[in-house]
């Protein structure tokens, strides 16, 4: 199998605690190369702590392990923002009824502001497309989600959270 | 092979062939960053050392912030709670395998320690508390939530101050580390602040709680602008960053959230150096070994066990 039948494959492995997302849509599938016989797929975190890398890796090696040797890298560099999620990874999110992030832009390399008086953060609710919603809680079920709540419709959802 | 049609418990398997770590990483891929040499001109055992103060400050204050699980106030609070921990953590893991990679496992990997453990299980399970490198103010009792919420808006806004210049480092996993670092801890610092202003501007007891823990965290506070001799040699070398120059960007954030808080700079006098030596040289407070026992205990009578 050529490499980029390979990053097909891969790229069609989901997210284990986002399953609704592929690790393509999500952004973290860095490269799937061969190297000799040896099949090299490179990932990045989202966050440095998240426990579904050792997952991602498993499904990884599983996957592409009908096609060859598998190996599995992490690089750290450039680091994941939420703005690597793609606009198809976006509408699956909302579909699932997962807020998506907002696009956050090229980053400051200056200090980051702390910003006590900041506007409350204008999220849709997924389900009813309200723009009268509440933050819950700010951290939610796995590392890359908050909780909120929308107004309108009174449904409960997760936010991925801009990072 | 269709992954679907497997036993669930096959695929746990097929994943770790010699099972499951009973604790520790269980985390076998190469983070291609971790590998670099050290850069040309660093003094290997100076940067394996500042990767070991960074490490362990995560490492510490992670098991701390978990001591919560199944005691915060609220559900979203644990949650919270646990989160911040896991990214410490995940912090923590970069910068002791870093560490390992330059070679600060190998005197503490003995008999007594699995040959297959990775060097950032043998750093955090098999080094007594004389070797951990972390600064006191992480391994101090969290006491209330207030009093946790204090020492989380202090800690993030230090450590955030850090990473950012850190982003800069000529070692390139330090770098890396700190570019991740940068946005998690932000955020960390974002609920900290809103907690402390709204114990703080809450009750009369809720005030009162909030003043008494940042009281309680405030001794701890000058160690983390102290310079160890290794962070001067690598600030030199553009590897490290200077903690006399945190002292700004950390003071900024307090005069911010304490006055709409409504609390007082606390006035306690500093505590952790012995004659002259802190956490930084392996001085500790008594309690870093009892987080240590906590933490260490399973692994060092099982060595190696697997689940």
């Amino acid at each position: 199998m050529v490499t980029a039948d390979l990053w097909d494959v891969a790229a069609e492995v989901t997210d284990p605690e986002m399953p609704m997302l592929t690790l393509a849509d999500l952004g973290v599938l860095r490269a799937v190369e061969r190297d000799g016989g040896r099949i090299v797929a490179t990932i990045t975190p989202t966050y440095a702590g998240c426990p579904a890398l050792d997952a991602m890796a498993a499904d990884l090696r599983s996957t592409l392990g009908a096609y060859g040797e598998v190996e599995v890298k992490v690089t750290l560099t450039p680091p994941w923002t939420t703005d690597l999620i793609s606009d198809e990874g976006r509408r699956k999110l909302a579909e699932a009824g997962v807020a998506p992030p907002a696009h956050i832009g090229p980053r400051s390399t200056g200090p980051v502001p702390l910003a006590l008086a900041a506007p409350p953060k204008r999220v849709t609710c997924p389900r009813c497309g309200s723009a009268e919603t509440e933050e819950l809680s700010r951290f939610g079920p796995t590392a890359c989600t908050a909780l909120r709540r929308c107004r309108a419709c009174a449904e409960p959802f997760e936010h991925m959270k801009d990072i | 092979m269709n992954h679907t049609e497997e036993n669930v418990y096959d695929a746990l398997a097929e994943a770790d062939h010699e099972g499951r770590w009973a604790y520790g990483a269980g985390f076998d891929e190469t983070v291609v960053e971790v590998t670099a040499p050290a850069p040309e001109g660093v003094d290997r055992d100076d940067l394996a050392a500042y990767c070991l103060m960074l490490g362990d400050d995560a490492l510490v204050a992670s098991q701390r912030l978990s001591e919560w699980a199944t005691n915060a106030p609220e559900l979203e609070e644990e949650v919270a709670l646990a989160n911040i921990a896991l990214d410490l953590l995940g912090q923590a893991r970069m910068l002791l395998s870093r560490a390992g990679h330059l070679g600060a496992a190998e005197r503490f990997r003995t008999d007594a320690t699995a040959a297959a453990l990775s060097d950032e299980d043998v750093l955090a399970y098999f080094r007594d508390d004389r070797f951990f490198r972390n600064v006191t103010l992480t391994e101090a009792d969290l006491g209330d939530f207030g009093r946790t919420m204090a020492w989380i808006l202090v800690f993030s806004s230090w450590r955030l101050a850090l990473m950012t210049e850190l982003r800069g480092s000529a070692d390139p996993v330090l770098a890396a580390v700190a570019a991740k670092a940068v946005p998690e801890l932000a955020y960390q610092r974002e609920y900290a602040a809103g907690w402390v202003v709204r114990l703080g501007d809450g009750t009369a007891y809720s005030h009162e709680r909030m003043q008494a823990g940042l009281d309680d965290v405030w001794p701890f506070v000058p160690e983390l602008f102290l310079p160890h001799p290794v962070e001067t040699r690598l600030v030199e070398a553009g590897v490290a960053v200077d903690p006399a120059a945190l002292k700004a960007s950390v003071d900024g954030d307090l005069a911010q959230v304490l006055p709409v808080a409504t609390l007082t700079e606390p006035t306690r006098p500093a505590v952790g150096l012995v004659g002259g030596r802190g956490g930084r040289d392996g001085v500790h407070t008594e309690a870093l070994g009892r987080v240590l026992a906590v933490m260490q205990s399973l692994a060092r009578a099982h060595p190696g066990a697997t689940w």
